[in-house]
């Protein structure tokens, strides 16, 4: 895979955003729609105690891309209601068109007291082409279970065949990995099949082995068939240390499979690392492809998770 | 009507006079019946921290099946560990329904986990006994039974049974929290999910008892066995307000089925009243109904949300099971 880079494409401290989010444009999704391509992002704004709550909102290109048309003015999705999984954000957001509706498969989060929070895996449906979704019941359609403990989330959802087919991920432990610091949290891609979008199967099997050590964490894998071969990319990083250190940050990561079952990863050729200098310079994530009228495309974060927002690049050759 | 005849209170950690790591609490019984004994399950506290905060976790008593009023054993330990960090189960776990499956026991048991903007969320484990209920390991860190689209939350009060061949657990799930007087509630109700095996399960998806103190009623503890042809339900209920109160505290409910999933609510069947004074004069609830000798026996936690120990009730009148 080779890609070229077209830079960064939108920065959400430019615009005015609904829910008086201010900063961070993370993880951009797409939905190809007839005239335009709507980028789904998630944005931040702060509580009354001073924490984040994220928010999605979106923002519309050409659909060659190289022209941004308008943001979200309205909620697309509001917060969950008290005590529910996704009370505290939604981050990210995949949308997959269904029919005449559009499927968002979110991961809705949850302020807990030992550890930071807890995420899973819901699901909203628009018929407005995904100007605004209406959730599929107050809980999830994914959590945790006997083998995947906590944090459910990053699901990227696929049709092929007569199948639905997530990548998601699940925490496998939290810990302190040094006496002064906040537990960190480890989690890996797992994939799960639906005949019909809503009750998954799934055995809670890591499918992408690790590069880094046993504590690498895998997040929000995205996956394209190209000429009879699925490519995954996804992201991942050392457990901790990953804020600080760009050499433990977030980089793009690559695997390929022939039948969804077997994944071989070799990163080497995933066609494309981070930049030596610029906003992609310390770290890269929070990968998305999409196809738009014959081209591929790669949607991604760069440094600080995409405070100041996402870039493209588009594939030269597979 | 079933009418029950109190024994008097069976266990009272406060009561013991050696050391116990037990505190406080004695809530949600359950057994298991041996050849000589009947080992009670329930859950305990030790002394909470200097913040007040308590964690519950699994015992056990030994009463002697000649009579139940007499304490052969107290469990020196807990039985199960309290879970990983940021696990389900990481601040608790109760209540706790037990059963046998061929040489092993299986606890169901709510954990429970501490939040931000709620005090806590709970959903259902599973561990297993290979040592006849001394020792519980868990099945995996998480939960076997979690939240779905019309079940956000609070997943607890399991009470698990085998019928024809399949398994069944009753819990309840979570609807909405409700700020009451500041203060976060939750809305509870009583539901089924069904399996074949015990760990994979298949819910129901429908609150299976009728209210009767309106929507935000709170049902817990659905208690059932099998009798004349019928299922019955025992469980307990209260409102959204002032339960901590004798007079809105848990009271017991009763519904019967023919199949398990159509319930005929008539709590008026229950006779079993608050004492004038001691240890269950202020609350009944959580009932466990089993049978022994050819008795029919009802164990229930007492004040406090069972603060003041459990105690036993036998039934007296037989005519209560037959079919409506």
């Amino acid at each position: 895979m080779k890609w070229h880079k077209l830079g960064k494409i939108f920065d959400p401290t430019g615009h005015t955003l609904p829910n008086r989010c201010l900063e961070f444009a993370q993880s951009p999704q797409a939905l190809v729609l007839e005239d335009r391509v709507r980028v789904y992002f998630s944005t931040r704004e702060r509580d009354s105690i001073g924490k984040y709550l994220s928010h999605v909102a979106f923002a519309d290109f050409s659909r060659d891309m190289r022209q941004l048309l308008g943001v979200s003015s309205q909620t697309v999705l509001p917060l969950g209601d008290l005590g529910c999984f996704d009370e505290h954000g939604i981050f990210p957001i995949n949308v997959l068109r269904d029919g005449d509706r559009v499927l968002a498969y979110t991961t809705g989060w949850n302020r807990k007291v030992s550890v930071s929070a807890d995420a899973s895996i819901g699901l909203a449906i628009s018929h407005d082409d995904g100007l605004t979704f209406e959730r599929s019941g107050t809980g999830p359609v994914m959590s945790a279970s006997l083998q995947e403990p906590f944090l459910v989330g990053d699901a990227f959802v696929q049709c092929y065949g007569d199948s639905y087919h997530m990548w998601y991920i699940y925490g496998t432990k939290w810990q302190k990995f040094n006496d002064e610091a906040t537990p960190d949290r480890v989690y890996k891609i797992a994939h799960a099949t639906s005949p019909d979008g809503i009750e998954w199967r799934r055995d809670g099997q890591q499918i992408i082995s690790d590069r880094l050590n046993a504590d690498e964490c895998q997040a929000l894998p995205t996956v394209i068939c190209l000429d009879g071969v699925y490519h995954m990319y996804f992201c991942y990083r050392q457990a901790y240390g990953f804020r600080q250190d760009s050499r433990r940050a977030y980089r793009l990561g690559y695997a390929r499979s022939i039948d969804l079952k077997n994944w071989e990863r070799d990163d080497s050729l995933a066609g494309i690392d981070v930049s030596t200098e610029g906003w992609d310079a310390y770290m890269q994530c929070y990968p998305h492809i999409f196809e738009c009228d014959g081209a591929v495309y790669l949607l991604y974060n760069g440094n600080e998770f995409g405070r100041y927002g996402f870039g493209l690049a588009v594939l030269e050759n597979s | 009507m079933f009418k029950w005849k109190k024994l008097g209170k069976v266990f009272d950690p406060k009561d013991l006079t050696v050391a116990s790591w037990m505190h406080e609490f004695a809530q949600s019984p359950s057994v298991l019946i041996e050849d000589t004994y009947v080992r009670v399950f329930f859950c305990s506290r030790p002394a909470p921290t200097p913040e007040g905060q308590y964690l519950s976790y699994i015992s056990f008593i030994d009463l002697d099946r000649t009579n139940l009023l007499n304490v052969l054993r107290v469990c020196e330990r807990p039985v199960l560990g309290l879970g990983k960090y940021g696990t389900f189960d990481e601040f608790g776990t109760y209540p706790v329904s037990m059963i046998r499956n061929g040489n092993e026991i299986r606890a169901y048991y709510a954990g429970w986990t501490r939040c931000e903007s709620v005090p806590f969320n709970a959903a259902i484990g599973l561990a297993v006994s290979c040592d006849g209920g001394e020792s519980f390991q868990r099945l995996g860190d998480g939960p076997v039974l979690s939240y779905s689209p019309d079940e956000p939350f609070l997943l607890g009060s399991p009470r698990i049974r085998r019928f024809g061949g399949r398994w069944q657990l009753w819990y309840v799930a979570g609807k909405e929290w409700l700020v009451i007087d500041g203060k976060p509630e939750p809305v509870y109700k009583i539901r089924l999910a069904t399996s074949d095996d015990g760990i994979n399960w298949s819910k129901q998806g429908k609150d299976l008892i009728t209210n009767v103190l309106g929507e935000h009623e709170c049902q817990a503890c659905p208690d059932v066995t099998w009798r004349n042809d019928l299922y019955h339900m025992f469980f307990s209920y209260r409102d959204i307000r002032n339960y901590k109160s004798r007079e809105g505290g848990y009271r017991i409910g009763y519904a019967s089925s023919p199949d398990m999933l159509q319930w005929q609510r008539n709590d008026s069947m229950v006779n079993i009243e608050l004492s004038e004074t001691g240890w269950d004069s202020e609350m009944i609830n959580y009932p466990h109904v089993f049978e022994l000798n050819g008795s029919t026996y009802m164990l229930y936690q007492g004040n406090g949300m069972g603060r003041a120990g459990f105690g036993l009730a036998v039934l007296e009148s037989a005519t209560a099971w037959r079919k409506a």
